[in-house]
């Protein structure tokens, strides 16, 4: 149970970090904008994932699929339909609820291994199904789609500016959400069916239904992250979208801690700025650093799950507990 | 008639990698009920040790040997280093376990190796076996290859003592160890098999598909798949799900979706089967006591 004192501080950070997320693009420009819009664009992502492996336990390797799924549908809707971003985005993220509902279907019969099994083989054949021939039309093949940004109403924002608070906003009301879910009956439930999914059905929870829809919702916020990653990119191509991007949500969410819903921002912070220190190392290290994300991934993945399971949130907490009452380890 | 049958044919060739590949997944997946998604790229890094050991002038053959087994210690040092601790860990810890270790060799095969696309040697050159047209000689030598290590390990289970234990430790752990067999080390010997296994595929696609760190993911999804079609606890149902998944695949890719998208094929076996035949053709039901 949490206690009223540890809940006002969880408030009290929330608002901290929100406090310095809106002061953010007024202080920072160009880049460092961009890469704060893609760290709030990984953390919506993220939170999806860790809604669905986190707290329901099941695991999904391919939820580059659904955030690709947004972008296209992003991209589609508002270059080849003219429909506005800001409608464009919510009914892309309707269809990857649709197709994350779906999917969710085949893996009810057996247990999560199967899902992985299916989930590792759809980001694997993502880019291939992006770039098919059929869909050249609508897809641009694998040339992708340009898309045109968005511009700030009344001028008073840089674009750059709007799109970052777009990014902001959308992350805060899908984490205002994704909290008001998981810590209520259907959280639970949802932990229920990780935990004890026998016991949790004959407490009368309809696991089938909580399992899909389940992958719908996490289905959902990817896609809304893609969309979102498609309108400040500017262009989305099936390269972006393959099973690299799927793997580091998995790290992500690992890093940040499964089942915590704070710790995707340490996740997202984690997987947009590693690879970027790679980049900048291979002026110096040349072709061999295109190995370093992967290998400080691997090995962080099987660090964490043997000493850290709870990630970074769950270190923080440790570190909080411990300052304040010290001596007092074991309560 | 002949496009079709040479189709046929190279989809066996292929099919051959897929069945070693996907008895590499099943021999694990007995003991622990665990899928080792690093399995690809742990054949991947087994190649390049065997390019590698050719580079600098080792025969073919025993390169070849030398790499199975390499593999074999490597097999059993990951699942006494890595593996083990997580032996009683959820399904969830040992999956994102594999994960990292897959990333792993995928990230250390390109930092040794570079990520450029390499050729690799075959030891089956020359004319096409037996008069037969439809294969080259290196797709009917890797054929032949798949079908003389499916024997081997049917041998080795069947009618060695070790291969008795090891079916003893993965059916029934407790009753193994009150008769005296020593079911860690048969697990560790379960992973160096499956590693020496998947470094032949690995060294018999490599010739097709060419060398690059990469070139594993797409095979492992067919062994997936082959594996899953054919009953994921069933070595012989998996082998056979191998050879029909690249014979599918093939026609698929060659007559309906066109080459380009063949990967979705396997993402379609999967979740064909598991929504209509979730046991796979020849696995057993599986049905958990309460």
């Amino acid at each position: 149970m949490m206690s009223g004192s540890s809940g006002r501080q969880r408030r009290g950070v929330t608002l901290a970090v929100l406090a310095c997320a809106i002061a953010f693009p007024f202080l920072a420009s160009g880049y460092h904008l961009y890469q704060g819009a893609q760290v709030l664009i990984l953390a919506i992502a993220l939170l999806g994932l860790n809604l669905l492996t986190g707290f329901n336990g099941q695991i999904s390797l391919g939820h580059g699929a659904f955030f690709a799924i947004g972008g296209y549908g992003a991209a589609i809707l508002t270059e080849k339909f003219g429909v506005a971003y800001w409608a464009a985005i919510p009914i892309a993220s309707l269809v990857c609820f649709g197709a994350g509902f779906l999917f969710g279907f085949p893996a009810l019969r057996f247990g999560g291994l199967y899902l992985a099994l299916a989930t590792f083989a759809l980001a694997v054949a993502t880019p291939q199904i992006l770039s098919y021939k059929g869909f050249d039309a609508w897809t641009g093949g694998s040339q992708g789609v340009l898309l045109a940004k968005p511009h700030a109403p009344f001028g008073l924002l840089t674009a750059d500016q709007w799109i970052y608070l777009v990014c902001l906003f959308c992350a805060a009301v899908l984490y205002w959400a994704a909290r008001n879910l998981a810590t209520g009956r259907i959280g639970r439930a949802l932990i229920a069916i990780r935990d004890q999914p026998i016991a949790a059905e004959t407490m009368g929870v309809n696991a089938a239904l909580y399992k899909t829809t389940c992958f719908g919702v996490s289905a959902l916020y990817a896609g809304v992250a893609g969309g979102l990653s498609a309108i400040a990119v500017g262009f989305v191509s099936p390269e972006s979208f393959g099973l690299s991007l799927s793997l580091s949500f998995l790290v992500g969410i690992v890093v940040g801690g499964l089942a915590s819903l704070g710790g995707v921002l340490f996740g997202a912070l984690f997987i947009e700025f590693v690879p970027n220190l790679a980049d900048q190392l291979s002026v110096n290290f040349g072709e061999s650093a295109k190995a370093l994300p992967g290998a400080i991934y691997g090995l962080l993945l099987i660090l964490i799950m043997a000493a850290m399971p709870t990630g970074v949130a769950g270190a923080l907490r440790f570190a909080a507990r411990l300052a304040a009452a010290p001596g007092a380890r074991s309560s | 008639m002949n496009e079709f049958l040479h189709q046929l044919a190279s989809g066996l060739a292929l099919g051959g990698v897929y069945a070693i590949m996907a008895l590499a997944l099943v021999m694990i997946y007995q003991a622990t009920q665990l899928v080792n998604f690093a399995q690809g790229e742990m054949a991947m890094f087994s190649t390049y040790f065997a390019w590698k050991l050719m580079d600098s002038g080792w025969p073919y053959w025993r390169a070849f040997a030398a790499t199975a087994l390499i593999s074999f210690v490597g097999g059993i040092v990951i699942e006494r280093l890595v593996v083990r601790p997580f032996a009683k860990a959820p399904v969830l810890a040992s999956v994102i376990v594999f994960i990292g270790l897959a990333l792993i060799f995928n990230a250390l095969a390109g930092w040794l190796y570079g990520y450029s696309v390499t050729s690799f040697d075959t030891p089956f050159s020359g004319r096409p076996w037996l008069g037969n047209v439809y294969m080259s000689a290196h797709e009917s030598g890797a054929v032949a290859v798949s079908l003389c290590v499916l024997a081997l390990v049917y041998a080795f289970f069947r009618f060695t003592p070790l291969g008795l234990a090891m079916r003893a430790a993965a059916q029934n752990p407790v009753s193994s160890r009150l008769v005296g067999i020593r079911v860690g080390w048969m697990l560790a010997m379960g992973w160096g098999l499956a590693a020496a296994i998947g470094s032949i595929a690995g060294m018999m696609a490599a010739p097709i598909v060419y060398l690059d760190p990469n070139m594993m993911a797409g095979i492992l999804i067919y062994a997936f798949a082959g594996a899953v079609l054919g009953g994921i606890d069933n070595p012989f149902g998996a082998a056979f799900g191998g050879f029909a998944v690249g014979v599918l695949e093939n026609l698929v890719g060659a007559y309906v979706v066109g080459a380009e998208v063949k990967l979705s094929v396997a993402l379609a076996i999967i979740v064909a089967v598991l929504v209509w035949r979730p046991s796979g053709l020849f696995g057993r039901r599986l049905v958990a006591r309460v």
